[in-house]
């Protein structure tokens, strides 16, 4: 008994910091609406500049004044990204600030492998706080009692902020309605400033009070963060108490889970977050969104198909591409097929996204269930590889109409955390159930037969099933579904009075960008010649969010040059330079402020401009682009 | 001159909404300006406070040209704002509300405090501590003037504040606006409403499909009942 008492509070002291991490991440998205991707980045940043404070300065007052002052220095940097990031992007489509943010992420990554080293750091213990407690033979170190008891401290104290402060009450209402604020003359620049800063404080002081207790690594900022996401849409988002409790939840999980359900433990507090979702759609505490005030179809250049000549270049294009075998070595071409392969995973996702409007954040889980498809039916069935390839991706489209049926239900970002719970119990499964999967060492030896062995004969088999994909899902773009499909993305309400069965659409339209995505994943799994539970991973899932964000979400053509480019650009950074994500980071945050619309968009819209004989509407459309 | 706009041309996306408005309010004026639903009311106030993008003309307030200013620098010079929708912080109380619109007092301008402002609305005095999504349409018509009033503008445009209302709270409303421009506010007032328009006003405007077609004081505006029957009647 004894012994659950102190897994339990084991599991409290863990909730301090991720709802400090988590609370702050609610505040961000409450006033600005921007998921802010980089808040584990600013977690781990805290947590190392809290180590090397603490390691200089001596005494318990050099101990929590490094702690305070990390905190506060880490604030400051995130004020300096709002300043000269974030502000640029706040017009931005939805979503292009993760994007941002994403980038950050990535820089931040290596920067702290840069300064302080690739290996794990032990921090200090925390002055008063180095022995443990006795209970009932049971040793709890006197640190969690500390952290337990700063949870509802930090509860208490955002409560007061929000109740009694007029920053308190200027951000409360800003977070419902930020136009009007402004038209009461409250600066909001200065406001959204000032609620990163705190939400920022608050995700660095989380890590920086995570020291004592934890090393110190470069990979922290990956694992809270989607703990953080998991919290936040648990507890509501906004919501500072439904984030404590669902902090609490969360930890206790697995504490928990671990004793209890060793066999599923990864994927409890997924499954529990999939519960809520569909139980209740906006969290615990959450409340349903009144519907953005956004309108669309202003921003963007209304979409066509292709005309004579610009399918004629398309297949100018593709023989291109098709010659590549003649000119380069091997290496280009397996390079090549990787590339002609991300189109594919790309495309459905920007199927998903741009003409469906659901922004999939888990969807890596149905290119990696592709590829187990793939894998089980060659390894254990034997079935030959045009067999595989034909049938692995049903797989991807099982796993694609079991969960999408449930994920259309919701939408935004509610839509997006519960895809990403969704592919982060694919991920589990394959994680976990060694016995079928071969768990972490994946399923090898996985070679294509002899027809498309060589790599000039692969790469024409990934370019070609490339080519039709992307052609197939442009059709249904701009096929009577795909009208239907965008109707519901622009106006939900008004598409279901006209008849259209909203849920239903969006439901064969995921399942359709599943079981694509499962054609890639198909492919990659021959590519590699063996399948991992990271073909279905949360990296892979960002990396395709990336890639179609950065072609440009408005457009139609946009993930494929996405993916070429960030892949083609990922693939060379990496045999160019050990800091390739501080590379890439830059370049993607450059990308973002530079070219707010995407590769693609920025060419469109250039394009259109040209387009635009008179004068006058030429002005109109620059004074538009000045506008956003 | 407190206000003087002119030329003012403003679209949304693509569509052209204003056309070459030009209006004018004197110190301690009461302006209706009238027109059918769609008319362009709303949008003229939305661009005067700088929230519709894509805008030009010259706006004049106090003498300071605020044509190209950002919203909250046009509110905190003194121009109060208070739109059609209400726009209510539902999940603040009353008291809430009227600290966000609270802005430092301003030198030349009437100054309102709670206390004046719960005198003003007493219904609002007797509910301090309620959320705002929990009030009846016509109280929260009081407490978005009364939370526009707490900035001490010195002009203040009224986006159809008889809207909606039952008659007991319109003749409130007309109490409230008269006693607004004893204590020195400025307004502009958008209304269908003539009879409304006529009880608070000192000279009218009349918009229609994005242009002003009549100004003139109430008077003139009674000695005309074609034009009247022409763009106000429906």
């Amino acid at each position: 008994m004894a012994f659950y008492f102190v897994q339990f509070l084991t599991g409290l002291a863990s909730a301090a910091s991720l709802f400090l991490v988590a609370s702050g991440l609610s505040i961000i998205f409450g006033v600005t609406r921007i998921v802010n991707f980089a808040h584990g980045a600013f977690y781990m940043l805290g947590a190392y500049v809290a180590f090397s404070l603490t390691e200089r300065l001596s005494g318990p007052l050099g101990f929590w004044g490094g702690i305070v002052v990390a905190a506060l220095a880490v604030a400051v940097i995130g004020v300096l990204v709002e300043i000269v990031l974030l502000r640029r992007i706040y017009h931005a489509p939805e979503l292009f600030q993760l994007l941002g943010t994403f980038g950050l992420t990535l820089m931040v990554e290596d920067l702290v492998v840069l300064i302080w080293g690739p290996d794990d750091l032990v921090g200090r213990r925390a002055p008063g706080f180095k022995g443990a407690v006795d209970f009932f033979g049971q040793n709890i170190p006197s640190y969690d009692l500390f952290l337990i008891a700063m949870g509802p401290i930090v509860l208490g104290v955002l409560w007061l902020l929000f109740q009694r402060t007029r920053w308190g009450i200027l951000v409360r209402a800003a977070t419902q309605d930020r136009d009007m604020v402004a038209a009461l003359g409250v600066n909001q620049k200065w406001l959204f400033t000032s609620v990163f800063a705190v939400g920022v404080f608050l995700a660095a002081l989380g890590g920086a009070l995570q020291i004592p207790r934890d090393a110190v690594h470069h990979a922290m900022d990956l694992r809270i963060i989607v703990e953080v996401f998991v919290v936040v849409v648990i507890g509501g988002l906004g919501s500072i108490l439904g984030a404590f409790v669902a902090a609490v939840l969360v930890s206790e999980l697995n504490a928990f889970g671990i004793l209890i359900f060793p066999t599923i433990s990864l994927i409890l507090v997924f499954l529990v977050m999939a519960v809520v979702l569909v139980v209740r759609p906006w969290g615990l505490f959450g409340r349903k969104e009144a519907p953005a005030r956004r309108t669309p179809g202003l921003t963007v250049i209304p979409w066509r198909p292709l005309s004579s000549v610009e399918r004629l270049a398309s297949l100018v294009a593709l023989a291109f591409a098709a010659m590549l075998p003649f000119i380069a070595g091997n290496y280009a071409l397996t390079v090549g097929a990787e590339i002609a392969i991300f189109v594919i995973f790309a495309a459905s996702l920007h199927f998903l996204m741009a003409v469906g409007g659901l922004a999939s954040f888990g969807h890596a889980a149905y290119f990696g269930l592709g590829a187990y498809g793939v894998a089980f039916l060659a390894k254990l069935a034997g079935l030959p590889m045009i067999a595989c390839l034909l049938l692995g991706p049903l797989l991807g489209a099982a796993g694609a109409a079991v969960f999408g049926a449930f994920a259309v239900q919701l939408s935004g970002v509610y839509f997006a955390m519960l895809t990403l719970a969704f592919a982060q119990i694919v991920w589990s499964i394959a994680f976990q159930w060694v016995a079928v999967t071969g768990g972490d060492n994946g399923i090898l030896g996985l070679w294509p037969e002899k027809w498309a062995a060589s790599p000039s004969h692969f790469y024409w088999l990934a370019l070609g099933v490339s080519a039709v994909v992307v052609s197939v899902l442009r059709l249904v773009t701009f096929s009577p579904f795909g009208y239907a499909l965008r109707g519901m993305r622009d106006s939900p309400l008004r598409s279901e009075s006209i008849g259209i069965n909203g849920k239903r659409i969006q439901w064969t339209a995921f399942i359709i960008a599943g079981t694509t995505a499962g054609i890639g994943g198909a492919l990659f799994a021959y590519l590699k010649g063996s399948v991992f539970p990271d073909n279905m991973g949360i990296s892979l899932s960002v990396d395709a969010l990336v890639m179609v964000l950065l072609g440009g979400v408005e457009t139609v053509p946009g993930a494929i040059f996405g993916a070429i480019v960030y892949k083609a650009l990922n693939i060379w950074l990496v045999s160019q330079t050990d800091w390739s994500k501080l590379v890439l980071g830059i370049f993607i945050v450059l990308i973002v402020v530079v070219f707010p619309k995407g590769i693609v968009g920025v060419v469109e819209s250039v394009m259109h401009r040209r387009r635009a004989v008179a004068p006058k509407a030429a002005a109109l459309a620059a004074k538009m682009e000045g506008a956003q | 001159m407190k206000l003087s706009v002119s030329n003012l041309n403003s679209h949304y996306g693509p569509a052209h909404i204003l056309f070459d408005i030009g209006l004018e309010v004197g110190e301690g004026e009461v302006v209706a300006l009238l027109g059918r639903n769609g008319a362009g009311k709303s949008t003229t106030f939305r661009s005067i406070v700088g929230l519709v993008a894509l805008r030009d003309g010259q706006i004049m307030f106090e003498g300071k040209d605020i044509s190209t200013a950002p919203t909250h620098e046009i509110v905190r010079a003194g121009l109060g704002y208070v739109p059609e929708e209400r726009r209510i912080f539902t999940d603040l109380t009353v008291e809430e509300n009227l600290e966000v619109g609270r802005q430092k007092p301003r030198p030349g301008a009437p100054q309102w405090t709670r206390e004046k402002l719960y005198k003003l609305f007493p219904n609002l005095g007797e509910m301090k501590n309620r959320p705002g999504g929990r009030m009846s349409g016509g109280e929260q018509q009081m407490l978005t003037i009364a939370r526009t009033l707490m900035g001490n503008p010195s002009l203040v445009l009224l986006d159809e504040p008889s809207e909606g209302l039952s008659p007991k709270i319109v003749e409130q409303m007309v109490d409230a606006i008269l006693t607004m421009k004893k204590e020195g506010v400025s307004l502009v007032v958008s209304e269908q409403n003539l009879h409304f328009a006529k009880l608070i006003s000192d000279r009218a405007y009349i918009i229609e499909r994005g242009r002003i077609c009549f100004a003139g004081t109430m008077a003139e505006l009674d000695a005309r009942p074609d034009i009247r029957d022409a763009h106000l009647s429906i």
